[in-house]
């Protein structure tokens, strides 16, 4: 895991298609998937900015930002 | 070797080739076929000389899509075939017209369909050349009926593309392409050359199908600061598609009304022996020389006879057919097809003049007996 | 460079594009931009060149110089713009359809005139714009719209074909190994000659729907689980063969591209041309 970083990670929902696709695969369970199908990302600390998440998102909804 | 200037002896194929170099063709793509193969085989020595490229493609699919993209990225480009490689480079034609890039195809005729007599001269792509790819379209074609004109007209055909941002096809046949005879090749600095227009705004309000007055866009090259989006779907000023059935609509009358605007520009034909006539022929490429012949014997025959010959086949010289048609007696028209010009011209027919059509779909070239018997038989 | 110059090759103002929940297209076009903006290229060096189909309308978001064709032609019409203009980095964006069905033609002879051009096939093994009818590349037995009862006809294997007919780079990878498909293509475009870089790509809607699963997390697991190295792939059986397939490059090679070879052959300068 990296040095305490700050991640800002933000979900467009104009862009998201609720595949499910980014709280599946993510190893650190940062996001929870919510009833309605959209990822709520619920444990950012957690993030070790793998960056999988953003690129696998077939929709390019998921923006990670650091913030030092 | 040397640029060819001055007189020369050559096959109209090979004419072909020299005057497509001069307009600054540097690009060739096409499929090796009977009886356009000669310009192939030309590209493939000259082109190289000059910085050009000459590509072999595995199908005339292909080799059409090909000399678009040399086009898009801003170097003049054509193909030539014949018969069923004029079909398949109908399916990219269609994209040229539609995205507007300018580019040559050559169809040197033979006789068909499908594969035909090979090796024969025929004109039955007449109409193919007009209506071959889908859809409603605008396209220039014009038709060469000796080595000296397909020397010319090649050169003008690519004016003209470049000029209207379309493509232009030159409709030949195996007579004027394997037939050889003098011809004047100009000076260099004597040919007037037009290339396409390129962007006039700044890049931040550019739109590559945006078009002032004239409804011609300018289109930048790939590779200039103006990023350009060219789409086969239907698109915007913007070049992206869109399908909004108004965007549809203006796309495809822009495409006919730039053309259509331009006709007094674009038509050309040749008006042969007397000025005014009880016969008026009416012909094109290698049945016109043939009919000149026959105004020749007609005079010496007494007989009232002229010729109007169609150099530009599409957009149809509406205005030169309906003036022969006021003031002949009699059209005869001869045609190495069942009568695919016979038809457009009783189109315009509303003065009901009499219109006789001389068919030959067997590969020999129409003589001048026939024509002339077919005159001495109508007008007695 | 900062991680969202990927952006300055995306037209996101025409975003939400119009891929299904859990279509592998996007994901491909996100490595796709991030390749570019990694490879320092400008948009206005490189020509995106694409076909008809789900991936035939990825131009509509890329932010370089762009031609969308006919169905079938994009290899041809990116043969011409780079042997037109020989300093464009030209990426010919196809589907299994575009590029080794309709296009089939054009694809062994780009890659054995190993024109200096990069083709980014994703592979879905079905035609997902008209409605999940078989391509060449699907399976024997699988099922689609008009293989209903399942295809009778066996699929090509892209990246043989593509060594067969000789292609200078030839790859394998998938959207769920993201990172490898971001390098695969940077790989390729920096190669000179005919890369090939092919994407095995989840078609939740109709090949999935109808062979694995119509959920898009399934389709992604299918990928995770069935793609082996090829160092893996290779000491497997026959039977295992079966039940997976190789990711990783196949074949890196410096045969010399067409252009180069073309100017070599062609040296010869015609006096007092224009
Ligand atoms: S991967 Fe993207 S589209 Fe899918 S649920 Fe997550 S944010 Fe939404
Ligand atoms: S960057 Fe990696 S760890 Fe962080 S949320 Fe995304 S997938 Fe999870
Ligand atoms: S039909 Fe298939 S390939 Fe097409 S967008 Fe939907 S999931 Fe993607």
């Amino acid at each position: 895991m990296k040095a305490k970083e700050k991640i800002r990670i933000s979900i467009d929902e104009n862009l998201c298609k609720r595949c499910g696709i980014c709280s599946e695969f993510c190893s650190e369970k940062v996001f929870l998937e919510l009833d309605n199908g959209m990822p709520q990302v619920t444990v950012p600390e957690n993030c070790i900015v793998c960056h999988l998440c953003d690129w696998r998102c077939p929709d390019l909804a998921i923006t990670l930002e650091v913030i030092s | 070797m040397k640029r060819p200037v001055g007189k020369q002896f050559m096959q109209g194929n090979e004419a072909c080739v020299f005057g497509a170099i001069d307009a600054g063709a540097r690009f060739y793509a096409g499929y090796p076929i009977t009886p356009s193969s000669e310009i192939a085989e030309l590209c493939a020595k000259f082109l190289p000389q000059v910085g050009g490229v000459f590509l072999q493609m595995e199908d005339e699919l292909g080799s059409m899509a090909a000399v678009i993209g040399a086009s898009t990225a801003g170097t003049k480009a054509f193909t030539a075939t014949s018969g069923p490689g004029f079909t398949l480079m109908q399916e990219n034609l269609g994209m040229a017209i539609y995205t507007e890039v300018p580019c040559v195809l050559v169809n040197i005729q033979r006789n068909g369909p499908s594969t035909g007599l090979a090796t024969r001269p025929a004109q039955g792509d007449v109409m193919q050349a007009r209506w071959g790819t889908h859809g409603d379209h605008p396209i220039i074609v014009l038709s060469p009926s000796s080595v000296q004109e397909f020397y010319d007209l090649t050169l003008r055909a690519f004016n003209l593309s470049e000029k209207y941002s379309i493509p232009v096809i030159l409709l030949s046949d195996e007579v004027i392409g394997h037939m050889r005879e003098d011809l004047v090749i100009p000076e260099l600095e004597d040919l007037v050359i037009v290339n396409r227009k390129l962007p006039n705004k700044p890049i931040k309000e550019y739109r590559a199908y945006q078009t002032e007055n004239d409804d011609i866009p300018r289109i930048a090259p790939f590779g200039s600061e103006y990023i350009v989006h060219i789409s086969s779907s239907c698109h915007d000023e913007t070049g992206f598609t869109h399908s909004k059935p108004q965007t549809a609509d203006q796309l495809v009358r822009r495409l006919h009304r730039k053309i259509e605007r331009n006709q007094e520009d674009i038509i050309q034909v040749e008006w042969f022996g007397p000025r005014k006539a009880d016969v008026c022929i009416i012909a094109y490429g290698a049945v016109s020389r043939t009919a000149k012949q026959v105004v020749v014997d007609a005079q010496e025959k007494g007989l009232s006879v002229n010729l109007l010959r169609l150099i530009t086949h599409w957009p149809f010289p509406d205005e030169q057919v309906k003036e022969a048609l006021s003031q002949a007696k009699v059209i005869i028209v001869p045609e190495m097809n069942l009568g695919q010009v016979a038809q457009e011209i009783l189109r315009l027919n509303s003065l009901q003049t009499p219109i006789y059509s001389i068919t030959r779909i067997d590969g020999e070239i129409i003589m001048p007996s026939e024509i002339m018997s077919k005159i001495e038989e109508v007008i007695r | 460079m900062s991680t969202n110059s990927y952006k300055n090759y995306l037209k996101e103002e025409h975003f939400p594009h119009i891929w299904c929940p859990g279509c592998g297209d996007g994901i491909v076009l996100h490595a796709y931009a991030i390749a570019l903006a990694e490879l320092g290229l400008a948009p206005k060096e490189v020509v995106t060149v694409t076909g008809i189909g789900c991936w035939g309308k990825s131009d509509d978001y890329v932010a370089t110089h762009a031609l969308h064709g006919t169905h079938g032609r994009a290899l041809a019409y990116a043969t011409g713009v780079k042997l037109g203009n020989p300093v464009l980095t030209v990426i010919a964006l196809m589907g299994d359809g575009d590029a080794v069905t309709i296009g089939g033609n054009h694809f062994i002879h780009a890659a054995r005139r190993n024109i200096d051009l990069t083709a980014v096939v994703i592979n879905n093994f079905n035609y997902g714009m008209t409605g999940g009818q078989y391509s060449a590349t699907t399976p024997l037995k699988s099922k689609t719209t008009t293989s209903p009862l399942g295809n009778a006809e066996p699929g090509f294997d892209i990246c043989s074909l593509a060594e067969a007919a000789g292609a200078n780079f030839v790859a394998r990878t998938t959207p769920f190994h993201v990172v490898s498909l971001k390098n695969l293509l940077k790989e390729g475009i920096q190669k000179k000659g005919f890369s090939l870089i092919e994407v095995i790509t989840p078609c939740p809607t109709y090949f999935g729907r109808y062979n694995i699963n119509s959920s898009p997390v399934a389709n992604m697991h299918w990928l995770k689980d069935k793609a082996v190295s090829v160092s893996r792939y290779q000491h497997m059986t026959d039977e295992d063969k079966l039940q997976h397939f190789a990711i990783g490059t196949f074949v890196n090679k410096d045969r010399p591209d067409f252009y180069t070879m073309y100017q070599q052959i062609n040296d010869c300068k015609w006096e007092g041309g224009r």
